[in-house]
């Protein structure tokens, strides 16, 4: 098989303070091929959202800091890259859309201006012909009337309104990479089905590789052909998306699948995982799932699992199965 | 005592549209535009549908804290639309409300007991020393500690404000919770155990929900039936089994297609909606649903259709069916 596109390696991203050090995302690995859509699934705080703020190198200072391992972007190491250089990639090779639209655009310039700076300064097209791409871009993206929004702003658009427009200037200059971070947790389902089917477009069209971060699984199952499911700044499972739904392994994974209702079978009592997850100042020794595991054994709480692989490229972090 | 805990008949909000320096009403916002609907005492009834349908407006309508443009409310028998002072504070000992946002539902500045013995002491039920015993047992109702009555909510996670906020609505022994989104803001594991235990207090206590939320899929575990609201209409209502196998309204049909099911092998066919929402300022004539129908006629642009009832107590507002 062909060398990976990204590949993360031992990645750790830790705030540190006088007061504790939070390990955010504590030595994970991830491989992204070329054209594949790989998910990372969790709750809050477990870590995946730092993961592609690392991989942007945007990680918020001045507390947080990659302080170990290496992300291989196309057989370069992004944490080796100066600023400039990685200013470089970033909008160009590698792109990504985040979850409040609202917020990630520039409330005071035109949406024209905002996509059209993307190709003027990646690609060096001048600015009249960058709007024509923009314009392009936006009707791809199922954007009506594009050429009058080229000259509206922001808060003139609705929600799935301003994502296209994301999804356009991320998707501009053809990135080989696309990150999207919650990309539809804001809308609403008809909304989502929407940006979800455009996301599958881009795939075909481009050979984008897409990371998706998600909490839901109902997206997963529909967009992923690789799942990684984090726990608490780590990679408790990893495996390919039909795997991950017929055979889940790990007990976190199982008992997340447990707790969601169905919109098609009756539960009459959800699942539902005892207490919380541990703080990220302070994690327990042993296996930062034993406490809420329903099948935890006393070595658990001794000894942290490695993540080993108990199945041709099913990787799972958990001395039970 | 009455067949319905709660009944709702043509229920409407218009919100004015102020403009210029007389502030002249040049509009109105149609947020809730002609609802009916009962609740039976012990029933859950949950009310789904995409943002700005009108299902939060309707569900504050109902507790007071929005004044209706027009038709009624009537709570445990007792016409409660323009009821005012002591007759209001006596509606309010009757149904409560649950929020979305357990960070800004509480104070932050009262204790946990505070906040729960609060109504108690305002509607005079008890004491203030008996109300804080009393919230002291309902914390271990919503399973926390009975102790936790003098910590203040930043030390609590997100799930347990969401029980601190429920254990404040059942404090005056409420017979109709509204829920507006109560388990929108929370992780998958803890929205389980939120749902699970709403749906031991309602055994617990014979209550009766309004669970409005936008995910189906939640909306189908806790409810027994099921409405379903676009752009102030209620388009669809009916028993939850009978809604969600054999939805009726193209709305209904969309919108069930559209959510992500977690499965690789039930896939379904999706029917992917064009536009958006139109505005409620200026909603479409005719069936308001028309604008983005699949299956439009030139009949619903025309007339608005009426509720008729397809399959026992399943009703349907569309010109396709009757």
């Amino acid at each position: 098989m062909a060398e990976p596109l990204l590949a993360i390696r031992d990645l750790k991203t830790y705030f540190v303070s006088k007061q504790a050090t939070v390990k955010a995302v504590d030595g994970i690995d991830i491989d992204v091929n070329r054209g594949q859509v790989v998910c990372i699934v969790g709750e809050s705080g477990c870590g995946k959202s730092m993961t592609s703020l690392s991989i942007m190198r945007l990680v918020p200072r001045p507390y947080g800091k990659i302080v170990g391992g290496q992300i291989l972007f196309d057989g370069r190491d992004l944490l080796q890259l100066n600023d400039r250089e990685m200013a470089d990639l970033r909008g160009s090779d590698i792109a990504m859309i985040f979850q409040e639209p609202m917020t990630a655009l520039n409330p005071v310039l035109s949406i024209g201006t905002q996509i059209s700076e993307v190709l003027v300064r990646h690609r060096g097209v001048p600015k009249r012909e960058a709007l024509d791409r923009a314009v392009e871009m936006l009707k791809f993206v199922g954007v009506p009337r594009a050429e009058q929004i080229l000259r509206e702003y922001p808060h003139q658009l609705s929600g799935g309104m301003r994502q296209r427009v994301m999804i356009a200037m991320a998707m501009i200059c053809e990135p080989k990479l696309l990150i999207a971070d919650e990309p539809t947790t804001a809308l609403d389902v008809t909304i989502q089905a929407q940006v979800l089917d455009l996301m599958k477009k881009m795939r075909r069209e481009t050979n984008t590789s897409i990371i998706l971060i998600t909490h839901d699984l109902g997206v997963v199952a529909d967009m992923a052909d690789h799942v990684v499911v984090m726990y608490a700044g780590q990679v408790v499972e990893s495996v390919d998306a039909d795997t991950l739904f017929s055979e889940p392994k790990h007990p976190y994974t199982r008992a997340l699948m447990e707790s969601i209702p169905s919109l098609e079978e009756d539960k009459d009592v959800l699942y539902s995982i005892p207490g919380t997850v541990p703080s990220a100042a302070n994690f327990p020794k042993g296996c930062r799932f034993a406490e809420r595991c329903p099948i935890a054994k006393p070595s658990c709480f001794e000894k942290m699992p490695e993540l080993r692989e108990v199945a041709p490229g099913h990787l799972v972090r958990c001395d039970l199965v | 005592m009455s067949e319905y805990v709660l009944e709702v008949q043509d229920l409407k909000k218009y919100f004015p549209i102020k403009s210029g320096v007389m502030k002249r009403t040049v509009g109105h916002v149609r947020a809730v535009d002609g609802v009916s609907f009962q609740v039976k005492p012990g029933e859950t009834l949950g009310i789904v549908g995409e943002s700005g349908c009108g299902k939060s407006t309707t569900g504050r309508m109902i507790m007071r804290l929005t004044a209706p443009t027009s038709g009624k409310i009537i709570l445990d028998g007792q016409d409660i639309t323009h009821a005012k002072g002591a007759e209001l504070r006596a509606s309010r000992r009757k149904s409560q409300m649950v929020f979305q946002d357990p960070y800004a539902s509480l104070n932050p500045r009262m204790s946990v007991g505070e906040s729960i013995a609060e109504p108690l002491i305002v509607n005079k039920v008890l004491s203030r020393s008996e109300a804080f015993e009393r919230a002291g047992e309902l914390l271990k109702t919503v399973g926390l500690r009975a102790g936790d009555i003098n910590r203040y909510p930043h030390e609590f996670s997100g799930g347990q404000r969401q029980r601190i906020g429920i254990a404040r609505a059942l404090a005056l022994n409420p017979k109709l919770i509204v829920a507006d989104e109560a388990v929108s803001a929370l992780d998958v594991s803890i929205q389980s155990q939120i749902l699970n235990l709403l749906m031991d207090l309602k055994h617990q206590f014979n209550l009766s929900y309004l669970f409005i939320s936008h995910n189906l899929a939640v909306v189908r575990h806790i409810s027994d039936r099921v409405g379903v609201m676009y752009l102030g209409h209620l388009v669809e209502i009916g028993p939850k089994q009978s809604l969600y196998h054999d939805p009726l309204h193209p709305y209904t049909q969309a919108l069930l297609s559209a959510a992500p099911e977690p499965s690789r092998t039930k896939r379904r066919e999706r029917i992917i909606l064009q536009g958006d929402v139109p505005s409620p300022a200026n909603p479409p004539s005719g069936c308001p649903f028309h604008t983005r129908c699949p299956r439009v006629m030139d009949v619903c642009r025309q007339t608005m259709p009426k509720p008729v009832q397809v399959h026992p107590d399943h009703w349907v507002a569309c010109h396709l069916h009757g």
